[in-house]
């Protein structure tokens, strides 16, 4: 077992977005045009991260939302829903033509996801700094019943600004939950600006191995990468985890991405949306 | 009031497996007792009131009972987010246990007085709001938080406040209960009081009654849901309701009785009186006591002013 913090600083050469990916960014426009709106640059920044997590990690039942041995995925940054949205989606928790109803009156789908409309969401999100708490709870409760289930927590950058967070990071170290994961999209921009000048983060990893968490940073867009470590969760038997994906805000999207404008838009044009779709290939 | 609770607690967490309990830095020593006879159900997290309801949220997601308590100010102000989005959104059963509601710390100041808890918890949908008025009435309500669905914020006094519940009265949850109930036709006043206001309002009511002038007492142990039709029934044949509350008189339990006859009374209006806590924070320290006089909650001055009101409406 591990005593030390695994630390690393990384430099990335992220592979070009594969079909899959690029597949998945559709199903999020395609939202956006029935909606009309949404976080852009928020969801596609977390595409690879929810798409690894729902393709090769978590366990669980599209048909048996509630099945008690599943892991919990909570997306406690839950303006990103989008992403979340186009992968419970695709893997069939509800029909993708559900994506066409976005944030419209009768829809399930909001602009933040609610665990008592959406199958497949674990907690209502978009009040930030919540999901790690709730994790944690989760998590203790999980470890009480003996159940192996695992619980795994998505925040953004901005959202570790608020104190919650860093309560909840003290005592899942404190309670040594080693089966919680926390995963950190760090895409450098918040809603106003560069994090580097709203809030600075850094030193980020050594914050989360500070508190207690085996922490460990990864490119948040590669598929491989982000699979290889994924499926080695726990980094400690003894701790929880954090992982620091550091992914580009709008991923996928040239024109959008790394611009805090396109953090959310409303009103979305059809012209915009052509030119989405054009980026990812057409329709 | 709170030992009271607090053992329950400890029975209920006996009873019943899904029963965790989660301190924020406070009542070392109930989490000791569980940890000694039910170790892995009591939490002693630190001074971190918004992690700890999140925390709750998600062990009461995976079907625990979790009672969170620390001081009323900071279960409802601090993390007022994580109660109406953690807890009330997602309506878990969590009971947050708020020590020393109302004016119980007067000598710690402002920072610690919980003048307007019952307002905000009961702003929050399925949020449930409990004001007992001593430690027999809260060991029979903490019997029926077990089964109780949804949040619910328990406001706790003192301790060893005066009994005056009685037990042939019963209790039920969202059921008023009438403590005094003047003769058929002799009522000349409703009171209407929570928590240990209605232990005021009884020492009042027998002011009163020395003078000739009887009045009925409603004690609402429960301000969400409200007994409506308890308020609408006894106030139907009274000229003034006077209500009673250690809580300020903005959203409490005056502005509820009030909502409930101006929407709901069928005949002409009674007068209204609301005794509380004015719209400022406390300038004095003293007691609990002391500040209940400060702003006319003592007897003689709940007396003063049903006589007052009284003498209003027969002008």
């Amino acid at each position: 077992m591990a005593t030390e913090p695994i630390c690393a600083t990384l430099r990335y050469q992220t592979p070009p977005l594969d079909e899959r990916s690029i597949y998945l960014r559709r199903l999020v426009v395609r939202a956006l045009e029935g909606g009309g709106r949404g976080h852009i640059g928020s969801s596609l920044s977390l595409i690879e991260i929810m798409r690894v997590l729902y393709d090769d990690i978590l366990r669980y039942r599209p048909a048996e939302p509630s099945w008690a041995q599943r892991d919990r995925c909570i997306l406690s940054k839950g303006h990103g829903c989008l992403a979340q949205y186009a992968m419970l989606a695709d893997k069939g928790f509800f029909p993708l033509d559900v994506l066409d109803g976005f944030c419209r009156y009768d829809s399930i789908l909001g602009g933040h996801p609610e665990a008592a409309k959406v199958p497949g969401i674990e907690a209502s999100t978009g009040a930030l700094g919540h999901g790690l708490p709730i994790g944690m709870g989760r998590a203790l409760a999980l470890r009480m019943r003996g159940q192996g289930a695992r619980v795994f927590v998505i925040t953004g950058d901005g959202e570790i600004n608020e104190g919650s967070v860093w309560e909840a990071a003290l005592s899942a170290s404190k309670h040594r939950l080693s089966n919680l994961v926390v995963m950190i999209d760090y895409n450098k921009v918040q809603s106003a600006g560069p994090t580097a000048e709203i809030l600075d983060l850094e030193p980020l990893a050594e914050k989360w191995c500070s508190f207690g968490f085996a922490t460990t940073e990864v490119d948040g867009h590669d598929v491989e990468a982000l699979r290889r470590l994924l499926r080695h969760v726990p980094l400690d038997g003894d701790r929880p985890t954090a992982l620091i994906c550091h992914t580009v805000k709008g991923k996928g999207i040239a024109f959008a991405e790394n611009d805090a404008d396109w953090h959310h838009k409303s009103s979305l044009k059809a012209d915009i949306i052509a030119d989405m779709y054009s980026l990812l290939g057409g329709r | 009031m709170r030992p009271a609770c607090i053992n329950q607690v400890f029975d209920l967490a006996k009873r019943d497996p899904r029963v965790v309990y989660i301190g924020s830095d406070l009542s070392p020593d109930l989490t000791q007792r569980m940890k000694k006879e039910m170790p892995g159900r009591a939490f002693m997290e630190g001074v971190s009131e918004a992690h700890v309801v999140g925390m709750a949220a998600g062990l009461a997601m995976e079907g625990f009972i979790p009672f969170v308590h620390t001081i009323a100010t900071f279960i409802t102000r601090r993390c007022y987010e994580q109660v109406a989005v953690d807890l009330c959104l997602h309506n878990l059963p969590v009971r947050l246990i708020g020590n020393g509601g109302g004016l119980v710390y007067a000598p710690l100041g402002p920072t610690h007085l919980a003048i307007e808890d019952i307002a905000i918890m009961r702003a929050l949908p399925n949020m449930t709001v409990v004001a007992v008025c001593d430690a027999d009435e809260m060991i029979r309500f903490m019997d029926q938080t077990l089964d109780w669905p949804g949040p619910i914020y328990i406001r706790l006094a003192k301790g060893f406040d005066p009994i005056v519940s009685r037990d042939e009265l019963g209790f039920e949850i969202g059921q008023a209960i009438p403590m005094r109930v003047a003769a058929d036709g002799t009522s000349s006043a409703l009171l209407v009081s929570t928590g240990v206001a209605t232990t005021r309002a009884l020492a009042a009511a027998e002011l009163l009654a020395a003078k000739g002038v009887e009045c009925t007492i409603l004690h609402m142990h429960t301000l969400k849901p409200f007994d409506t039709e308890a308020i609408l029934g006894y106030a139907r044949d009274v000229p003034v309701v006077v209500t009673i509350e250690e809580h300020t008189l903005i959203g409490g339990l005056g502005s509820a009785v009030t909502d409930a006859l101006v929407e709901r009374c069928r005949s002409r209006l009674p007068l209204i009186r609301r005794l509380g806590i004015p719209d400022v924070f406390a300038v004095k320290y003293g007691n609990q006591d002391e500040l209940m006089a400060m702003y006319g909650l003592q007897p003689p001055q709940i007396a003063d002013a049903v006589r007052e009101a009284l003498k209003l409406v027969s002008a």
